[in-house]
């Protein structure tokens, strides 16, 4: 038998929920122990826990304290999360078309001029990367992914903007990002995707999990307008390649 | 059928109910009512599920109008003045408004929000299992956002049940209890202590997404960005500017500033319902005891009809009055004018 991994931290987030840390950073191996334990909690639930939600780095458990209180949930969680990790499965791989530039990504010559090069170059570099969901947060189906090239990390904007659009394509720091519904943001815009990953009528309803690879490419704005009208109409536009 | 309709409202009144759970992994926000022990004993008055769809309403007044039949109501919550056709309603009792009889509501006194249930609760298409309004992603029904003047509900026609009034324990007063966590490592004692230490008050831009506190500035010990993860309703997050924000019900799934503490589950309702400008303080309790007042919490809102009597008998136990607790439910019964309405048939 592998070796038992180091144990997380249990930190109390009120009577009612638990988030167990792996890592104060952001760091792939953390978000993997994150997923193995959502995993392992959805395919061996323990009583009294009602939600889980993973994170970058850590998995909140929300349970009710009328079922199972703090110290034997954490104890079962500590258990849980400091087995070997079972074997990787196949993540599943979206590619995502992407409008770069011009009113879909208003940033993006902005971007390049801070990092002295041109926009096709941010456009190759950002669809180039190869991309891990590592989380779905803040609004419906905002996926923030880990893997974004070391060259693009740059700091967030000063001041925030309180409206940018459904479906913006963003970097922030060193995170890159999904978004699906309009909302504020202080990420710089480089385009605008047709896909919706959160969608109410749809089945799925959410097209993303964490865990899941992304990869993004460029298409120009009329294919952008003719994608964007599938979508609306319930066509699920991201291209799946993994099967 | 009947129809409740909306002759006018106030912002910040919004159709909510128990919350939508199950999907904050995908950054779905919860919703729900700010103060679900208010929900739970307006829902039990008309003999509703605890955390059925009800109305929430804002601080300011509200007018509703019964049509093509009569509708069954109660509310809890902020107490308010109320009347129909000049006649008192109380708060805490269930009351039948006749069809084409005109509800008037007053500003909250005290407290944000009060919770207006119909008898058979408000009908609409659940999303996530819940009616509750998150105007942001567009969710609620029947309507998906805050409610206007024109709105109106197809309800169940009252049954005639004989009306109710429902004997809430004495409200808990005293500090907004919390607990330490999840990031209380990123504050030093010493601004551990000024958050614990220190007067609050509810700045007037606070919203069901937050409440922005007002009071001395809290300072990190690392900076205030720390790697997002996950919120809970009543999570007490720092950022860059040190005032903190108690995350209500509106709150986003995932947060990137450090949270020093976390509101209780029995005490978020209270600090819901703290009104704008009101001085108070927070106060650290251990874990088992947070647990322990959460299951005191679920207990009371499943006992709840056990605390349903009959509206028109008011019983003047002289034992109970004589304990200061129940006299002082009493007087305050009387200052929000119901005396007239508990003895009406």
């Amino acid at each position: 038998m592998a070796a038992t991994l180091p144990p997380p931290r249990l930190l109390p987030s009120g009577d009612s929920a638990v988030t167990v840390e792996f890592s104060r950073t952001i760091d792939d191996a953390a978000n993997e122990r994150v997923l193995a334990l959502d995993k392992a909690l959805a395919a061996h639930p323990i009583e009294g826990i009602s939600e889980t939600i993973p994170t970058y780095r850590s998995l909140l458990v929300h349970y009710d304290p009328g079922k199972i209180g703090f110290d034997a949930l954490g104890e079962k969680l500590l258990a849980i999360a400091s087995r070997p990790l079972p074997p990787t499965t196949k993540a599943r791989r979206w590619r995502i078309p992407v409008a770069y530039g011009g009113e879909h990504g208003i940033d993006l010559e902005d971007v390049a001029k801070a990092l002295n090069t041109t926009p096709d170059d941010i456009v190759a570099r950002h669809a180039g990367g190869d991309y891990r969901v590592a989380m779905i947060g803040f609004t419906p189906g905002w996926s923030y992914l880990s893997g974004l090239d070391k060259s693009l990390h740059m700091s967030r904007r000063e001041s925030p903007r309180l409206f940018t659009p459904a479906g913006t394509i963003s970097i922030g720091g060193i995170q890159a990002g999904i978004q699906c519904l309009a909302a504020p943001s202080g990420w710089h815009l480089l385009g605008r995707t047709p896909v919706r990953t959160y969608q109410l009528h749809r089945n799925p309803t959410f097209l993303t999990e964490p865990g899941d690879r992304v990869t993004f490419f460029a298409i120009d704005h009329k294919t952008f307008e003719e994608l964007d009208r599938a979508a609306e109409a319930g066509e699920i536009i991201a291209e799946r390649v993994d099967a | 059928m009947s129809r409740l309709i909306v002759a006018s409202i106030g912002p910040a009144s919004s159709v909510q109910d128990g919350g939508r759970f199950g999907a904050q992994r995908y950054g779905l926000t919860v919703s729900g009512a700010m103060d679900r022990l208010a929900l739970a004993a307006a829902n039990t008055l008309v003999g509703n599920a605890p955390f059925a769809a009800a109305v929430e309403i804002g601080p300011f007044g509200a007018t509703l109008t019964a049509r093509d039949g009569a509708v069954r109501i109660a509310m809890s919550g902020a107490p308010r003045n109320a009347d129909i056709a000049g006649k008192p309603v109380a708060m805490d009792t269930s009351v039948t408004l006749r069809d084409g009889e005109t509800l008037t509501l007053g500003f909250a006194r005290g407290g944000a929000f009060t919770y207006l249930a119909i008898e058979g609760a408000i009908k609409g298409e659940e999303v996530f299992g819940s009616l509750a309004v998150n105007a942001r992603a567009g969710l609620g029904s029947p309507y998906p956002r805050p409610l206007q003047a024109g709105d109106e509900f197809t309800v169940d026609a009252a049954s005639g049940a004989p009306e109710l009034r429902i004997e809430l324990p004495k409200p808990v007063s005293g500090p907004i209890r919390v607990v330490l966590g999840p990031q209380d490592d990123e504050f030093d004692d010493a601004n551990k202590a000024l958050f614990l230490d220190s007067e609050w008050k509810i700045s007037a831009t606070s919203d069901r997404m937050g409440y922005r506190l007002e009071g001395p500035a809290i300072k990190h010990l690392h900076g205030h960005n720390i790697v997002s993860d996950g919120t809970v309703n009543g999570s007490i997050q720092v950022p860059g500017n040190g005032a903190p924000i108690a995350l209500m019900m509106d709150r986003g799934t995932s947060g990137g500033y450090p949270k020093i503490a976390t509101v209780i589950t029995a005490d978020v309702g209270r600090l819901a319902q703290t009104s704008a400008g009101t001085a108070f303080r927070f106060k650290a309790v251990s874990m088992a005891e947070a647990q322990d007042e959460a299951r005191k919490f679920q207990q009371l809102i499943r006992t709840l009809p056990d605390r349903l009597r009959s509206s028109d008998t008011v019983e003047l136990n002289i034992e109970a009055l004589s304990d200061a607790n129940v006299a002082g439910y009493a007087v305050s019964a009387m200052d929000a004018g119901t005396w007239q309405v508990v003895a009406e048939p």
